[in-house]
């Protein structure tokens, strides 16, 4: 590994070799190729799936081009957000600012779509040429009557993270606003965007445990239920990285208690429903949640038990956004005989490589704020069958003839709940059992 | 659901984009984009977006969908204080890291939006670099803001500071220059091969014919095989002429002069400028032109490639007489594509770009007089001239799918990007065999479109 980056040595780790703890959560050294995107990238994603708002980038054209509905989730309704408006400021704006065009922008954008709200993402420029973004979203607002919320997403401030604080800052303003009548077993669900429709699957789960669900942040999302979402008795909290700050808002302002679930793979997914029954101390709930995962169980388990023997002792390597997904994606490989010989994220924190690291066998290498340099020497090195990643990873893995499996949110399949699990390893089999790879490990011994 | 498109009186077809002032479904891309993408056609070359995190993140992304191949993309990773301190620190830390991981000959940077508001002096921070570390890998920059301009005129701005950065004098050679712009890995293949039959050498620039389609591997390489050398740059100065391939000037961004009116101007080397070679009469004035520099006649090769598009033209022109197209995309190719459309008796009615060099309408106008012109226009304009117009097909990028959608006509996918088919690094669309793809592939998009929407189910059409 003498061609790695000497300051990125201790992000890096091989369970059983080294004790150092991972140090993580700091910003990517300048000249790395790192997989992370920025602030911006992290506000779009959190509140991208809000359906019936207006999605304004406040910015030269690139960050709203690169953004236009290029992501999985669905909605049930309006489509609102899958139209990408930009200010498309020059370098005119640049100069005197970029204030007035943002102002007829809005009023434009609102009196044509009738949002139901309109968000407004700052890109780098907007905070070094000094727009004041949210007085003209104030301005708009009383001038229309529409919520309009500034989200201070300049790329530079910070890293994907930030972007989540300030993406769930935005919903935290929208929070509050509406009254309406909850049940005592109701919940928002947090950190789900229904890639591929998830939601709906995961909403009928709690459909039949007898739980309501007052807002979805953001999957299939609409502005009036984000509203009302301080109603709810319970925060179910996916994706800790991206929700926990709103979670932690909402338990101080209102008084609602958060937990944190993963719908990815059979013991997270279950647990998930096992821990809101035991929150709201229902029998009912609980005995209606060990019928369904028997129910669901009782058809699954058969089904994988083809995909378990034929992947038995195969060598996965994990590499994505968030680190609760590595974490599950973890212990799903194991219920189909996958062993992660790589396990890595984004934007992990202690905690969560900690809990990679008992979870993980040894020779296992756990590392942060990965790149392609790192990877590739992974996959090879350890003799990965398949990789499990995005959009930027996937080249990595086929160039090395190696197997691949789309877990990020551009992907247009389900992955979680039940059925996202037998997915799941159709998809993990498809991949590694096809008959290409007979053609990648040797040069067809040509004359 | 969305509010129907509706065009407001206020809003003249052609100007809509620009008079409302902000963008609906843009039909362009950031300056960085297109400068990455040329940094990417030189051998040994890691491009660096010397701005935020996302900016070579998501431009990543969006090639890699494209291209399909690892493109590796530094970034000097912008902090809070490097945008109010500067980014010289994050510049030079970020050239020492890409040095130590990738051994690269050229570094290409390109400046953002961020780095040039805050007065980044690229130019300046490359000669401290020099000085410092005089054996540290050879830079280029260029000052690619994505305030300004599109996409393409970063894509042009590189390949002027390539040659303004490398070019050498030298005694004349008997190589010529050529800058094809923005085509797919398997064009710039297609034009060696046919500068080879020539026996005409060549510097080619950007070359990603390799490094955007390679091979599979036997193990990572940091950075992908192929590209134009640096000291095929240095040739430049020497060539016998420079072949650019586009009608509209490519003069990057800020009114400048594009790489072969530069080695003109510095160079005495001649610039050529033809349209894009695509469609019989394009292709025609490029092979006239090769056999006037190389001094030999017209292979016989492809004289009979010639013979068997036109051979193709008459086969399918029953098929294609009278339909209207709306084409869209980058402008050189719009252009082209429009040249060849009106070749094979498809009407080209709308002609759009993002681009705004404001030279689209004379580049199109002689071969589409009646064509409907939007420059600096974005998907939603483009969508409702499209309902306005009715046209049988599109041709143009992916972006056009939900147009195709609604409308239930063909989108006969080329130019950049094409994000929802595979093989876009492989789509032709220079030569008389480029042609002979495209034609096929429109042609066979109409029949299918006619048989789909017939009731009879023939299976012989």
């Amino acid at each position: 590994m003498a061609t790695f980056l000497k300051e990125r040595e201790k992000q890096v780790m091989t369970k059983g070799s080294d004790d150092h703890e991972i140090v993580c959560s700091k910003a990517s050294l300048a000249g790395s190729v790192s997989q992370r995107a920025c602030v911006f990238c992290g506000s779009r994603v959190v509140l991208y799936p809000i359906a019936d708002a207006v999605h304004l980038v406040h910015g030269p054209i690139g960050c709203a081009a690169y953004t236009w509905d290029i992501r999985g989730s669905l909605s049930s309704g309006p489509e609102l957000n899958r139209l990408s408006f930009s200010t498309d400021l020059r370098e005119k704006d640049v100069i005197f600012g970029g204030e007035p065009k943002l102002h007829q922008t809005l009023l434009d954008l609102i009196a044509k779509y009738k949002p139901a709200a309109a968000f407004v993402y700052s890109t780098c420029i907007v905070g070094i040429i000094g727009d004041d973004v949210e007085a003209v979203c104030a301005k708009v607002t009383a001038e229309t009557g529409v919520t309009v919320l500034a989200v201070q997403a300049e790329g530079f401030r910070g890293s994907k993270k930030d972007g989540y604080a300030a993406a769930c800052g935005a919903l935290a303003k929208l929070i509050g606003t509406r009254e309406r009548k909850t049940s005592p077993h109701s919940i928002n669900i947090l950190g789900d965007f229904n890639l591929a429709g998830e939601l709906w699957t995961l909403s009928e789960y709690y459909r039949r445990i007898g739980v309501e669900i007052v807002a979805k942040l953001t999957g299939d999302g609409r502005v009036d239920d984000i509203r009302s979402a301080h109603k709810a008795a319970l925060n179910v909290v996916q994706c800790s990285g991206s929700m926990t700050h709103l979670a932690k808002h909402m338990r101080d302002k209102y008084g609602i208690p958060f937990l944190r679930v993963s719908y990815f793979g059979i013991e997270d997914m279950s647990a998930a429903l096992y821990d809101t029954a035991k929150h709201f101390h229902s029998e009912e709930m609980m005995l209606k949640a060990r019928k369904l995962v028997n129910d669901e169980l009782s058809h699954l388990l058969p089904e994988l038990k083809k995909y378990r023997e034929a992947l038995q002792g195969k060598k996965a390597a994990i590499y994505v956004g968030g680190a609760f997904k590595t974490i599950s994606l973890i212990k799903a490989l194991r219920v189909i005989g996958v062993k992660t010989v790589v396990a890595g994220s984004q934007t992990g924190d202690q905690d969560d490589y900690r809990l990679i690291r008992q979870l993980c066998d040894d020779g296992t290498v756990i590392v942060d704020d990965s790149n392609p340099v790192e990877l590739s020497t992974f996959v090879r090195d350890l003799g990965v069958d398949v990789f499990i990643g995005g959009v930027k990873e996937r080249p990595i893995a086929h160039k090395l003839g190696v197997g691949f499996c789309d877990h990020n949110h551009e992907r247009k399949e389900s992955l979680a709940g039940y059925e996202g699990m037998l997915n799941f390893a159709k998809e993990i089999y498809a991949t590694i059992k096809s008959p290409v790879w007979r053609f990648t490990k040797s040069s067809g011994g040509l004359p | 659901m969305i509010a129907p498109n509706t065009c407001p009186e206020t809003c003249a077809p052609g100007t809509c984009a620009a008079e409302r002032g902000h963008v609906v479904n843009s039909c362009k891309l950031c300056a960085p984009l297109g400068a990455s993408l040329a940094y990417k056609g030189v051998k040994g070359c890691v491009p660096l977006v010397h701005g935020s995190q996302g900016c070579a993140t998501y431009i990543r992304r969006y090639l890699i969908s494209h291209f399909r191949e690892p493109v590796d993309i530094a970034s000097s990773n912008f902090s809070e204080s490097s945008a109010v301190f500067g980014g010289l620190d994050n510049f030079h830390k970020a050239i020492d890291n890409i040095a130590s991981q990738y051994s690269p000959e050229l570094v290409g940077v390109a400046s953002t939006c961020l780095s040039e508001t805050i007065g980044d002096d690229l130019p300046m921070f490359v000669s401290e670099h020099r000085k410092a570390r005089p054996d540290g890998p050879c830079l280029v920059c260029a000052s690619t803001p994505s305030y300004h301009g599109t996409h393409m005129d970063g894509f042009h701005a590189v390949v002027k500071a390539l040659v303004a950065a490398l070019a050498a004098p030298g005694p004349k050679g008997k190589h010529v220059n050529i800058f094809p712009g923005f085509v797919s890995p398997a064009d710039l293949r297609h034009l060696k091969d046919l500068l080879a039959s020539f026996e005409l050498p060549y510097v080619m620039v950007p070359d990603y014919s390799e490094t955007l389609d390679g091979p599979n591997w036997d193990t990572y390489h940091r950075v992908p095989e192929g590209g134009v050398s640096l000291d095929a740059l240095r040739l430049t100065g020497s060539a016998l002429a420079s072949i650019e391939f586009g009608s509209i000037p490519h003069c990057g961004l800020k009114g400048g002069v594009s790489a072969a009116e530069f080695l003109e101007q510095s160079f005495g080397v001649e610039a050529i400028r033809l349209p894009m070679p695509i469609g019989i009469d394009n292709t025609d004035a490029l092979m006239k032109l090769l056999a006037k520099l190389s001094g030999a006649s017209v292979p016989d090769a492809h004289r009979r490639e010639r013979g068997r598009l036109v051979d193709a033209y008459v086969d399918s022109h029953k098929y294609l007489q009278g339909k209207r197209a709306a084409v869209f995309g980058d402008e050189d190719m719009v252009a082209a594509l429009s040249d060849f459309l009106s070749e094979v008796g498809v009407e080209p009615i709308l002609c759009a770009s993002g681009g705004e060099s404001g030279a689209l309408e004379a580049a199109v106008s002689p071969k589409c007089p009646g064509a409907l012109v939007l420059q600096g226009a974005d998907h939603d304009a483009i969508d409702r001239a499209c309902e306005r117009l009715k046209p049988d097909l599109l041709v143009g990028s992916s972006r056009g799918y939900q147009c195709s959608r609604k409308l239930g006509i063909p989108l006969i996918r080329m130019g950049f990007p094409v994000h929802d088919r595979l093989g876009a690094q492989r789509i032709r669309h220079l030569g008389y065999t480029g042609a002979q793809e495209l034609l096929d592939r429109v042609a066979n998009a109409l029949v299918e479109h006619k048989q789909n929407a017939s009731p009879v189910g023939y299976k012989y059409i």
